[in-house]
């Protein structure tokens, strides 16, 4: 350990801090802030902080440097855009559009394309920062939701996540409809139409909202408040407690050697952490530059100035709305007429109830889950999602039935790609998503549960090397080999939590225990979370597995020996000279008693 | 090795465990994992080299962004390149794009190659600490909660807590009060009625839609005869004064109700309508905007004369009343009964029987 070496001073190994002119002045700063802002106490508190390493951590930063770049370009675009539905005659460089009627928040946005130089760039570069955005948040989640990251004390920080998520679909929306041209209208189109189903206030809630009939005037502008405005700001507060947050819980860790649930194990914020963290900003500025620069998204001079009474086929949202599209496209047409009042059950359930339904529960499930396991412990170490089973399941779950609505946004590109019928891609759609979530649960849990007894078995009997060994009686065994410390550490680190016991109908005095459904419920759905679930054998046996693994693995030593004196390249260990080739396994065996 | 293990005792001591430096910093060596040194942690010359990499990087990132400044001034807006795979692309974007992508890109890759290669690559612990506070911080929490509550009086102040909490509860009104001008209503109109009218009237031609038609008199819009449409053909079109009543409402709310499509079959093919002898010569006039949420409509199969909306595929049969065949749409296409005029244009013979578009509320009490 202490043979670990700094190296990255060698060059200059003769000055010693004191004499460093910017070590001074960096120390003479310091304290100058300090006596003001008595900084100091944080920082002596904080360069140091501990955050653990692991490919699935960057998600989030992925997250929110693709916001701070959607920051960055955004601001240089408001410089350039005007949000005004007043229609003029377009007189830029882009040709084909020469001399027709748009609004001005079109011509505009030809124009950062066409006239202003690095304006198509930063165009691009917000449109794809933004996709990176709402992409790394879904991931991220995933991540969080599939490692139990959300339980106590984390429910809050999942809360505000969720409406992160739901904001930043907010942000995408909103930004994707300013340029005003036919395919985004057609989606506001579409929004009018929903704001219209709902019951009682739908009516006045669209004609407020669009200023009166749709198109109106007045959208564009209003999506523009809400856009560069309202939602970012909101965004970026949740963002600040968020991180703020993670700072004070300290972030959680999956189970490895010299990893608890009271300790973190990983690489101190200075300089390790800032260099990797701050490095990884700039390499996620840079890819989404270089993809700005090289690939075109939004063509908006492609689909022409909006006007209500045109459409092109195969419109397509941006990818994070297209699975609500996608309900809306495969929700059976049901409509009724209650007391001579309109209920559009076909555009309500696919875009109000369902997204309602999903978030809402996404928001709940920490405490769900909670409760339904009856686990009440503080969880700083990571849960691998095959040891949870049932919420494995119930993600995996959800994330079928997003796919098929996702998949049922685009069924006409799917009809005109692979020449099927629309209506028969429709139909299997509508099918399988009834059918396909429970499947996937099921299935999922029994790979978990497989998994869970793959390690059991690793923890008794070591893992299997793939060498098969015949014995002097003839048998042929595999031979097992220890784990090594860190896969040992891994396995090791799951939980094992009891199913919450039945309830009494009454206590020992006849006394009837009014709470019986409630917690009878509650002891059925643990046992549902946890009845299934392979136990961890105890420390001996683990211990006593792998030491018996130890010992065989060791007596065929001289074979192993050989196979890698075999691959030397020198060649000064023949198969036919080896020592050990000539004997026998049981000679090796007698020879090591 | 051991030259270079002493040549920074300050930083060794730091992974030292129980040293003084190890307290100060708030964290401690990871007692039980086992650590490989790196080539840079032994081989001073591979350390050097990394040291080469990471200056060789930040480097080239200022001469990326040179590169970006001359390609700013140098290339012209208007100058398209032939790249592989991207096809003819904008020169500026695309030079711009790389070189500042490359020069960004460069800097934390840079970053990141220092971290990996010349920072300690030895993990380190930490102790929690519970989220939950000490004891003495919650009985400090409660004590200053009840010297509030008794200070101010709140419990004591039946009246003065009841109207705190009344004037709470009512002072967002008027935040949402005013939104109601969101839409100034014109005097004596409500969505579902302007919902439910539209341009078209007894006798109101009907022109193609050749685009934008703002102030275009309906004295120089032509109309369409007949003959004009063959069997087969499809027309998208509009009435005569939608020009005129674009320049008085300055926008597009009529085009958005008003846009019709015509389609021409054979009589004999058209199996009902919505009205009797609503056609006229087997040409059927049908709103254009979708009953499900509003998209125009114009994908249109000749020999089954379905027509398909392109945003939610809902499928409507213009032979038979424009019934809903598929999709999520739950009501037919609007028909609008036509005619021809003393000219012999296509003309509407009355307004639309029931409003167009997507439902809403009050639909079916207008």
């Amino acid at each position: 350990m202490t043979t670990t070496v700094n190296t990255n001073s060698l060059g200059d190994a003769e000055t010693t801090p004191k004499d460093d002119p910017l070590e001074i002045a960096g120390g003479a700063t310091a304290k100058y802030v300090d006596q003001r802002l008595g900084s100091n106490r944080f920082l002596g508190r904080n360069l140091g902080k501990v955050f653990p390493d692991h490919w699935s951590f960057m998600l989030g930063e992925i997250a929110l440097y693709s916001f701070i770049v959607v920051l960055l370009t955004g601001t240089y675009l408001t410089l350039f855009y005007k949000p005004s539905m007043v229609e003029v005659l377009y007189d830029g460089s882009y040709v084909p559009l020469k001399g027709v009627m748009m609004s001005e928040a079109y011509a505009s946005t030809l124009d950062i394309s066409f006239e202003v130089r690095g304006g198509l760039l930063i165009r691009q570069m917000h449109h794809w920062s933004a996709l990176i955005f709402v992409a790394a948040i879904a991931v991220h989640m995933f991540r969080v939701f599939f490692t139990g990251a959300f339980r106590k004390p984390r429910e809050f920080n999942w809360i505000v996540g969720v409406a992160l998520t739901a904001l930043a679909l907010g942000a995408g929306f909103t930004g994707y409809s300013l340029p005003d041209d036919l395919l985004s209208g057609t989606g506001l189109q579409i929004i009018r139409g929903i704001l219209q189903s709902i019951p009682l206030v739908g009516t006045w809630a669209a004609f407020l909202v669009f200023g009166g009939e749709f198109p109106g005037t007045d959208i564009i502008s209003r999506l523009y408040a809400a856009h560069i405005l309202l939602i970012p700001g909101i965004i970026l507060a949740l963002i600040t407690v968020h991180l703020m947050m993670v700072w004070t819980q300290k972030h959680t860790q999956f189970p490895g050697p010299g990893r608890t649930n009271d300790n973190v194990v990983g690489y101190p914020l200075l300089p390790v952490y800032m260099a990797k963290a701050g490095g990884f900003f700039f390499i996620v500025f840079g890819i989404i530059a270089l993809i700005g620069g090289l690939v075109t998204v939004n063509p908006i001079w492609i689909f022409g100035p909006y006007t209500p009474d045109q459409v092109s086929a195969g419109t397509q949202p941006d990818w994070y709305i297209g699975w609500l599209d996608g309900a809306l496209r495969l929700m059976p047409n049901i409509e009724t007429v209650l007391f001579g009042f309109t209920i559009s059950w076909n555009v309500l359930v696919p875009s109000v109830i369902i997204p309602g339904i999903l978030f809402t529960g996404l928001a709940l499930y920490p405490f769900l889950e909670a409760w339904a396991t009856g686990d009440k412990r503080e969880h700083n170490l990571l849960d691998r999602p095959r040891n949870a089973p049932v919420r494995t399941g119930i993600g995996v779950m959800a994330i079928v039935f997003y796919g098929i609505l996702w998949i049922g946004g685009g069924n006409d590109i799917v009809a005109t790609t692979f020449n099927m019928s629309i209506n028969a891609i429709s139909w299997t759609l509508r099918v399988l998503l009834i059918v396909a979530p429970p499947l996937a649960f099921i299935i999922t849990k029994r790979i978990c549960l497989g998994l869970q007894r793959k390690d059991r078995d690793k923890l008794l009997h070591g893992y299997e090397s793939g060498r098969v060994l015949r014995l002097p009686h003839g048998e042929f065994i595999e031979v097992h080999q220890p784990l090594n410390y860190k896969e040992l550490a891994v396995i090791q680190g799951k939980e094992d939590i009891a199913v919450l016991p039945a309830p009494e109908k009454a206590d020992a005095d006849g006394v009837k225990n009014k709470l019986y459904p409630i917690h009878n419920l509650q002891h059925k759905l643990s046992s549902f979370f946890l009845r299934d679930n392979v136990q961890k054998p105890s420390k001996a046996e683990i211990e006593a597995g792998q030491a018996h693994v130890a010992h065989t693995s060791e007596l065929e030593a001289p074979l192993h020996d050989y196979e890698e004196l075999d691959q030397d390249p020198v060649g000064h260990g023949g198969v036919l000279h080896h020592p050990g080739m000539a004997m026998t396994n049981q000679e090796q065996i007698d020879q090591r008693h | 090795m051991t030259e270079i293990d002493h040549t920074h005792e300050g930083h060794d001591d730091a992974h030292a465990p129980g040293s003084e430096v190890a307290t100060k910093v708030g964290y401690s060596p990871v007692a039980d994992i086992p650590h490989k040194p790196r080539v840079t942690d032994t081989d001073p010359k591979a350390a050097r080299r990394a040291e080469r990499q990471v200056a060789g990087m930040f480097t080239l990132s200022m001469i990326f962004v040179i590169a970006f400044v001359v390609a700013y001034v140098a290339i012209d807006k208007n100058a398209y390149v032939y790249i592989p795979v991207l096809g003819d692309v904008g020169a500026s974007n695309v030079v711009l794009g790389f070189t500042f992508g490359a020069a960004v890109f460069l800097i934390g890759a840079g970053a990141i190659q220092w971290a990996k290669k010349l920072m300690p690559d030895v993990e380190v612990v930490q102790q929690r600490h519970d989220m939950a506070s000490d004891k003495s911080d919650e009985e400090a929490a409660a004590a200053n909660y009840e010297r509030g509550k008794d200070e101010s009086g709140f419990a004591r102040y039946k009246i003065i807590r009841r109207s705190l909490l009344g004037a709470m509860a009512l002072f967002p009104i008027p935040i949402i009060v005013v939104l109601r001008d969101l839409w100034i209503t014109p005097p004596g109109e409500n969505p579902a009625e302007i919902l439910s009218t539209t341009p078209w009237e007894d006798g109101v031609m009907i022109i193609p839609d050749v685009g934008d038609q703002t102030g275009l008199s309906p004295e120089t819009s032509r109309g369409i005869r007949p003959e004009d449409l063959p069997v087969g053909g499809l027309v998208s079109a509009l009435p005569v004064d939608i020009g005129v009543i674009q320049e008085e409402e300055h926008n597009l709310n009529a085009r958005g109700k008003a846009s019709i499509i015509l389609v021409r079959m054979d009589p004999s093919e058209i199996r009902s309508q919505q009205g009797e002898g609503w056609d006229y010569n087997g040409i059927v006039a049908f709103s254009k905007i979708c009953t499900h949420v509003g998209c125009p409509i114009a994908l249109y199969e000749q020999r089954t004369h379905h027509l398909l909306c392109p945003c939610h595929q809902s499928t409507f049969d213009l032979a038979d009343s424009g019934d809903v065949v598929f999709g999520p749409a739950a009501r037919r296409m609007p028909q609008l009964p036509i005619g021809v005029n003393a000219e012999g244009y296509l003309v509407a013979k009355a307004p639309f029987a029931e409003p167009v578009g997507p439902s809403f509320w009050e639909r079916d009490r207008t």
